[in-house]
């Protein structure tokens, strides 16, 4: 290994040999077991929309995200670390994402890409649109942009990275078995429209609000 | 450029007596026909006058005068203005009109459209379901009646935001707190949930069969999508398979479903222009063009003259890249995973460069205007555009050709796959390259021109066979001849203003309607506008090629194997937002 590599492990700052240098580093168990993640971060080969379009140039040739490890593009869940929600969310495909993010191992990141995914974009006032991908998941990074370019999606994903660095083997939720985060996160289904299960009472009482004011209504007009 | 007038000579309504009568409504055009003889008049039109191609089939909903109209945009392959009649019927449920699938089989999906949006039930179509919104959903939402949960106002720009600025979170204002609503009343743990995909499954062709030692097989059904790399984004198909052959194909969208036409006929004129870029996202350019071309024919403005030119080249700039990204990506779905999607990616950011340099945005232009374009060419630009032009994207060309057209894989994995016959192709109202790889010339350029295009010399490209290997042949036919024209129009362009009108926030539309169709690189985009003099649209129909192409997907696919489905898609060149719209 290079010197220069080791150099950036060495955290604690333990004097080391000047013999040694190129083949030791003293460094946390923190430091190495997050050197290890985020340079392999591999997304799911997972387009929504427009975005999805910057996300493939992203790949390529000109802007390469391969320089910052995190150009495995996995189109199994099964497989991936980060779910990068490319574009505009709509009722109808948001039981699907939900699926897929429940299928994605832990660790598990989601990275909010454009306008659309961040919070419904140009395209929030239509009746078959989410209003961003946050309703539903836990979003790590979001990227502003419609779509962002290639840039700010890498960027985005170093923002990532620098995330992943913070965190601590001691307090990740998919290591501490009582938080609850780590539970599947309900799946929506379409009835009459999207209903979240996890609102079904609040939905419930509204529906049923609604019904005695109209009952109230009802005779005065009559 | 406006469409003259048609049919002037033709007196349809001394034909058919009472059921036909020209449309006098002021801005309109066509004929109204009654339901009744709404079949023998398709069939009239279709087999005596010539108009074989449906192009486009949409509803309009006429609240105020308590009517909901069906209209038709009919054209003959052999070039020329078209044709468009209407029909109508009162605004009460059961709204019915006879289909016209068994006439033209290309209106399959524009009708489930229109009975999806509007409610509009086509009594004799073969299959109506929901095709963009899902089964057991509430209400037809295009009715100029019916409000999204995020209901602000009719029309932009909203009051409440303008001009006193006091901005509300949707959210807020919404009954449920969210982009939802329920009815009154309901109760989400009583419901009994529909299945929204019983329909579907139901509409797929069952069948078992018993072989000669009394073994009984049976169908596999398998979901491709919505999530899946080769669907070209959140497309869904659901395959009966016997084996590996395809037995019955249904394809499923609406997954990004965002509701463009809605959203469409609350914006004011010129809001729709960068909402056109996120219809098919890799050509907003084209997609500009479209929705250009249809307001000012209804405007009856002129063009300025370098604003011509500077559209013909960025139309076909715009061409050259989504053909080369098709191919890349075609290859893909063969299996030569991601190699010639690099060399044709790097290509389009060169052409995405000259984009975002006369635009300010690589993919979202936003770049046309009505009367011209926004911005002029900078010569740094024009340069960028002569090196490409004369040079670097010939020999690139050449290169894809040489690399790719003789390769043993793709001519063995593309020869004879999934034929489709010029009858056929008509018949389906199949456009642009997958109607003419099938041997149809028809190129809205020359059958129908718009901008300049009858003053650049250049063929209509096409092939014979229609099978897989012509659609992949016919993109570098096309790229070859919009090379040809990018050359006469770089060396053509005058010196001069870059719009015929005052830059301004609104735009005075007469009443009316319009058809506006562009030649995409995908085929035949066409928009369909009504105004009523107000700043807002009160139609806004976009007939994309996408949707209409995947029409035939199923008669195209029976018979093949389930791999060769994977290339079969990829070569219509579907794009999810112009497809789900």
């Amino acid at each position: 290994m290079k010197e220069e590599d080791l150099r950036d492990l060495n955290l604690p700052g333990y004097e080391i040999p000047p013999e040694l240098t190129g083949q030791l580093a003293i460094t946390t168990l923190d430091r190495i077991y997050n050197f290890g993640r985020r340079a392999s971060l591999w997304p799911m080969m997972f387009g929504l929309a427009c975005c999805a379009i910057e996300m493939i140039c992203a790949q390529a040739g000109r802007y390469d995200m391969a320089r910052f490890g995190m150009e495995v593009m996995r189109p199994s869940p099964r497989q991936s670390d980060v779910m990068i929600v490319a574009g505009t969310v709509t009722k109808k495909m948001v039981p699907a994402i939900i699926r897929l993010y429940n299928q994605m191992p832990e660790p598990k990141y989601v990275v909010a890409m454009g306008a659309c995914a961040s919070g419904g974009g140009p395209f929030k006032e239509g009746y078959n649109v989410v209003a961003g991908i946050d309703k539903f998941l836990p979003v790590d990074v979001y990227i502003p942009g419609c779509p962002p370019t290639p840039q700010a999606l890498i960027h985005g994903m170093i923002l990532l990275q620098q995330k992943i660095d913070k965190q601590s083997i001691k307090h990740v939720r998919w290591y501490d078995g009582k938080k609850e985060d780590s539970v599947a996160v309900p799946v929506p289904y379409l009835g009459p429209d999207l209903i979240d299960p996890r609102r079904i009472p609040e939905i419930k009482a509204k529906a049923a609000e609604l019904a005695a004011q109209q009952q109230q209504l009802a005779p005065e007009q009559a | 450029m406006a469409t003259p007038a048609p049919t002037d000579t033709l007196d349809l309504a001394a034909r058919f007596p009472g059921a036909v009568t020209p449309d006098t409504r002021p801005g309109y055009t066509g004929w109204v026909v009654t339901p009744e003889k709404l079949l023998e008049f398709a069939q009239f039109v279709r087999d005596e006058l010539g108009y074989d191609y449906l192009v486009n089939l949409c509803a309009v909903d006429y609240l105020p005068e308590d009517r909901m109209e069906v209209v038709y945009n009919v054209f003959k392959t052999t070039g020329g203005p078209g044709l468009t009649f209407k029909t109508w019927a009162p605004r009460k449920d059961p709204i019915e009109i006879p289909s016209v699938v068994s006439i033209w089989p290309g209106a399959d999906f524009q009708e489930r459209e229109a009975w999806d949006l509007y409610g509009v039930r086509f009594t004799g179509h073969p299959d109506l379901r929901r095709i963009l919104m899902w089964e057991g959903f509430e209400g037809h939402p295009m009715r100029k009646d019916w409000q999204e949960p995020f209901y602000d106002e009719d029309v932009k720009p909203f009051k409440r935001r303008w001009p006193d600025g006091k901005h509300v979170y949707a959210e807020k204002r919404s009954v449920y707190g969210d982009n939802v609503y329920f009815k009154p009343g309901f109760d989400p743990e009583k419901w009994t949930p529909t299945d929204p995909e019983e329909a579907l499954y139901k509409s797929l062709k069952k069948y078992k069969t018993e072989t000669s030692d009394g073994i009984e097989t049976d169908h596999i059904i398998v979901n491709m999508g919505p999530q899946h790399p080769s669907t070209h984004g959140v497309f869904r198909a659901v395959v009966v398979l016997d084996g590996e052959t395809v037995v019955s194909l249904k394809p499923v969208m609406g997954y990004l479903h965002r509701n463009h036409e809605k959203i469409g006929e609350r914006n004011t004129w010129l809001q729709n222009m960068p909402y056109t870029d996120r219809l098919d996202y890799f050509n907003s350019m084209t997609n500009n063009w479209g929705y250009a071309l249809a307001v000012e024919k209804l405007m009856g403005i002129p063009v300025a003259e370098r604003a011509e030119y500077i559209r013909v080249i960025m139309a076909e700039l715009s061409r050259i890249q989504n053909h080369l990204i098709l191919i890349g990506m075609l290859l893909n779905d063969l299996g030569a995973y991601f190699t010639p999607a690099l060399y044709a990616f790097e290509e389009r950011e060169l052409i995405l460069d000259v984009f975002e340099a006369v635009s300010g945005s690589r993919m979202m232009c936003n770049y046309f205007r009505f009367g011209g374009v926004v911005r002029d060419i900078d010569e740094d630009s024009m340069k960028k555009i002569r090196d490409l032009v004369f040079d670097r994207l010939p020999r690139k060309i050449e290169e894809f050709d040489h690399l790719l057209t003789e390769n043993e894989i793709i001519v063995s994995r593309l020869k004879g796959v999934a034929p489709l016959s010029a009858e056929e192709a008509i018949a389906y109202s199949m456009a642009g390259p997958m109607l003419r790889a099938s041997g149809v010339p028809y190129d809205i350029r020359r059958a129908d021109p718009y901008g300049i295009y009858d003053r650049f010399d250049f063929d209509v490209a096409v092939r014979y066979n229609g099978d897989m290997y012509d659609r992949y042949l016919i993109r570098l036919d096309e790229m070859h001849q919009s090379i040809r024209i990018l050359q006469q129009a770089v060396k053509g362009i005058p010196e001069g203003p870059i719009s015929s009108q005052k830059p301004s926030y609104t735009t005075k539309v007469p009443p009316g309607e319009s058809y506006g169709r562009v030649e995409g690189p995908k085929g035949e985009l066409g928009f369909y506008i009504v105004s009523t003099g107000k700043p807002n649209p009160w139609r806004y129909h976009v007939r994309t090629p996408s949707f209409v192409n995947l029409t035939a997907l199923e008669k195209m696919c029976v018979g093949t194997k389930i791999a060769d489905f994977v290339a079969i898609l990829g070569a219509v060149d579907i794009v999810l937002g112009e497809l789900d719209r």
